[in-house]
């Protein structure tokens, strides 16, 4: 139990954490709503609370200072400058250690830890502690001096009477830690009162029967006492005695009021963060404007004073759809259901074909009804799994900061299409390709500042990172304005380490893609961030494991694109079905542009063993695919009838020949990942209507093996500017 | 059935007995761990992987999921079997992943004492040593304990 409330809030955390870096971002890009402040505040806060339910003191003292500097600048004491803006956003990311730390075990770096808050507390004022309670707003900027808090620095005794209720125990509180912390401000006697506690026989194990009443003597003002007890309200019944003020601030007692005791039914729905599916439209932890004032009370709800207070919260914010978190595996299961459905469709489809009887244009009609449908359920339960490439482009900003504080360059991360939706699988498994190319970005494209100034660019970097929808893939594009791939040192290099021969011909765009070969590192020494050994190889490597593929371009003086072509889901997809040797395989319909049937006029040969096929006077280059995929024996060389007209990243054409087509149809994707290792041509396989294995082919890679083409993109080329 | 009667008949002792399947490949008696085997099926066609060496002959369908089929007659180094109706595929785990081996037929199910499995003896043949884990003998015959994790590891040929 203890460990899935943790799991939820280090969940949250990673919600917090993507909204204040969203806020800091905008708060950068010089946006000073006081909404957005607000907004940072409040997910800092958040995550302190939480933090502090489960005693991560690290964590929770550094958010706190976090917070404290923040406050000030949210009460408008304090000037975003870019200094402190800066030193907001590195602390964020330490933010985020800290919570990787809390949650994965392991090491915080304690120089930068500490480095950090010596620097965040210098903007701290001195009179912070009397700062630190303050009840959240969300409706705007609290004054707060209305709450005429009383300076005490005297000892005082309070007397504390603390009762919770059975949902405090539920969202992870714990007296103790509660206790544990009063008992840092002084002396502090305990007693417990279990006088409700009721006979074993009629005890509910999950009500709250036990209250306390605590006498606490301290020197530390009220507003530190309460603010122990800042994240169970709503939780508890709570009161808080001062000896000497008992009615010496009545304003302050009012506060209290609105804030713990009075509205604890109406207050306990909006934290209760247990459920794994779980209703985010508020964010737990945060409670409704308290108001200073009953008077006050109907500005903050606005048009229905007599709502309940949670509601007005929820009609006040700015309005998230409804969210649902559920169990990527229950997702999943579903996604693997459908996968069958469509299958078994199929094959009910074929069976039915085959079937022997006069009139069956009923049962096809119904057949298409329910082929429409399970594409409905399928597209559907898709579009769970798609989701934003948001928080990994937020991410990317971060490994862009990190970046270019380790080589000392200044570059700005500008991102683009942050909304595209991809399925998660591919955004959890984009992460470290796009960490690599950016980190490479950083570190060898774009120049130090001087050098920048002496080629006439702005002495800042920029490295714009877009994502888009384009034909039924996925386009993730990396592009800096740095120095370009330096061609002739990656040709040297190539040489040096003996991957490609000392007279290779080479052109500008081989050359770049020479980065992608094994074992290539340009780093001339091996510094902190990239060139540790593993190069752009592993970033390939991982994007072709997603179906997808990766090109560089590249312009010497003006920089370098990455590009990353990504399949939009990776469980289904249209393909034409085709046979090749006997054995009928998928091609992928977004590759094809064209299918034809050709006769022999239309075949000619180039050179030995080269055939282009005429296509309306332009001459493209055929790729035999049994050939390719080495299905074909030597002596049967006679061309198959029925060519695919196919177009690469890169533009180029070429006609794949395969013996006939069937169909055109929906496929479900099996990856071969685990069956065997990876084929030359292959890219996964599919079971088709008669529960038979399919290969669904893949183009590029098959032209890339194929001996006649992979050396005619030039011939094809030159043939098409002559006709 | 005979198996069953057997282990009845050696109740007490039957705990520390284990049961293994036999089979043949090849005309020779291989054997594996029941507890290894998911379930035996009867040969179809499969479908070829482009570009596998000549002991993976494919893949296969079992309910929705892609296996790859390996010929353990191949994989021992043997001549490579020409598999029809008559043969069985014996699909077993390997990491939680299924894996369909061919076999020429199966004979039954032995049970065999720990203590009688020998040690395979030095022989001049590299892939018989891998392959291997002990031999019995059952019936007046020879039934070699293949080593599982040895013959279902992914052939690197293939990459």
């Amino acid at each position: 139990m203890a460990g899935s409330i943790q799991d939820t809030f280090f969940e949250e955390c990673e919600e917090l954490l993507e909204a204040t870096d969203e806020g800091l971002s905008a708060i950068e890009g010089g946006n000073h709503d006081p909404e957005v402040v607000n907004a940072v505040f409040r997910a800092v806060h958040s995550i302190k609370g939480g933090a502090g339910a489960f005693g991560l003191n690290e964590l929770v003292a550094f958010a706190h200072r976090f917070e404290t500097v923040f406050d000030e600048v949210r009460a408008n004491r304090m000037e975003l400058d870019e200094p402190l803006i800066q030193l907001l956003l590195r602390s964020c990311d330490h933010l985020y250690n800290l919570v990787a730390v809390a949650r994965d075990g392991g090491e915080t770096d304690q120089a930068h830890h500490d480095m950090l808050i010596e620097a965040l507390d210098k903007y701290i004022p001195e009179e912070e502690e009397d700062l630190t309670f303050e009840p959240m707003g969300l409706g705007g900027p609290i004054d707060i001096a209305a709450i005429d808090i009383p300076q005490a620095p005297t000892e005082e005794t309070y007397q504390i009477h603390f009762r919770p209720l059975k949902d405090m125990y539920s969202t992870g509180n714990e007296p103790f830690f509660l206790f544990q912390a009063l008992q840092e401000m002084g002396p502090l006697e305990i007693v417990l009162d279990d006088s409700e506690l009721p006979g074993f026989d009629s005890l509910d194990p999950e009500e709250s029967y036990l209250s306390w009443n605590l006498t606490l003597t301290t020197s530390e003002p009220r507003s530190t006492v309460e603010a122990v007890f800042e994240f169970v309200e709503g939780l508890c019944e709570l009161s808080i005695e001062g000896a000497g003020d008992a009615d010496a601030d009545a304003a302050a007692l009012a506060a209290l009021d609105a804030v713990f005791g009075s509205a604890p039914v109406d207050l306990t729905p909006v934290a209760e963060p247990t459920t794994m599916v779980e209703e985010t439209t508020t964010p737990p932890f945060e409670q409704p404007a308290p108001v200073p004032t009953p008077e006050a009370q109907p500005e903050a709800s606005g048009a229905k004073p007599s709502a309940p207070k949670a509601e007005s919260t929820k009609s006040e914010q700015r309005g998230p759809n409804p969210t649902l978190r559920v169990d990527l595996e229950r997702v999943d299961r579903l996604i693997n259901a459908v996968g069958e459905l469509i299958i078994n469709h199929s094959m009910l489809a074929q069976q039915i074909a085959n079937l022997d009887v006069a009139d069956v244009r009923d049962v096809e009609t119904e057949l298409e009804g329910f082929k429409n449908l399970a594409r409905d359920i399928q597209e559907g339960v898709m579009s769970i799994r798609a989701q934003p490439v948001k928080p990994l482009f937020q991410r990317m900003a971060r490994i862009v900061r990190e970046a270019s504080s380790a080589t000392s360059k200044t570059c700005k991360l500008v991102t683009e299409g942050e909304n595209t939706e991809v399925d998660k699988t591919v955004i959890e498994r984009l992460a470290d390709p796009l960490t690599h190319i950016l980190r490479n970005a950083v570190d060898h494209g774009i120049e130090s500042p001087e050098n920048r100034e002496s080629a006439n660019k702005n002495r800042i970097g920029e490295i714009r990172l877009s994502a888009s929808h384009r034909s039924g893939s996925v386009c993730i594009e990396v592009k800096d304005d740095g120095a370009g791939v330096n061609r002739p040192r990656v040709k040297q290099i190539a040489i040096d380490k003996g991957l490609i021969p000392e007279n290779a011909e080479l052109t500008d765009s081989e050359i770049d893609n020479l980065l992608f070969l094994p074992g290539f590192s340009t780093a001339k020494e091996v510094s902190n961030l990239s060139g540790r050994g593993v190069g752009m190889d592993v970033v390939k490597n991982a994007v072709t494991g997603l179906g997808g593929r990766i090109n560089i371009s590249s312009t010497p003086g003006k920089g370098s694109t990455f590009t990353i072509i990504l399949p939009l889901t990776l469980a289904v997809m249209d393909g034409m079905v085709v046979s090749v040797a006997d054995q009928t395989m998928v091609v992928p319909i977004t590759s094809i542009v064209e299918t034809m049937r050709g006769n022999d006029d239309m075949i000619n040969n180039l050179g030995a063993d080269g055939t282009l096929l005429s296509i309306r006077g332009s001459f493209v280059p055929i790729c035999d695919v049994a050939g390719a995929l080495g299905l074909r024996k030597e002596d049967n060389d006679r061309p198959p009838g029925v060519y695919l007209l196919v177009e690469t990243e890169t533009g180029q054409r070429s006609a794949l020949a395969v013996d006939d087509i069937h169909d055109q149809r929906q496929v479900v994707i099996k990856s071969l990942d685990g069956v065997c290792g990876e084929i030359a041509g292959v890219a996964a396989a599919t079971i088709l209507g008669d529960g038979k294995i399919a290969m669904i082919l893949d183009p590029e890679s098959i032209l890339a093996t194929s001996p006649t083409t992979a050396g005619a993109f030039d011939t094809e080329r030159r043939m098409s500017n002559a006709s | 059935m005979q198996a069953e009667v057997k282990s009845n008949d050696q109740e007490v002792k039957h705990a520390q007995f284990s049961e293994f399947v036999s089979f043949t490949v090849a005309g020779q008696a291989f054997c594996l761990k029941i507890t290894q085997i998911r379930e035996i099926r009867r040969w179809s066609p499969v479908t070829i992987l482009p570009h596998a060496p000549s002991d993976v002959l494919g893949v296969m369908n079992l309910r929705g999921a892609v296996i790859p089929i390996y010929d353990l007659s191949a994989r021992f180094g043997l001549e490579t079997t020409e598999a029809s109706e008559r043969n069985v595929v014996i699909v077993v785990s390997s990491d939680g992943k299924p894996v369909g081996l061919l076999a020429e037929s199966v004979s039954e199910i032995i049970s065999i004492d720990p203590e009688e499995i020998q040690e395979t003896p030095p022989v001049d043949s590299r892939n018989t040593m891998e392959y291997i884990q002990g031999i019995i003998s059952h019936d007046e015959t020879m039934v070699r304990i293949i080593n599982l994790d040895a013959v279902i590891s992914v052939p690197e040929q293939v990459l």
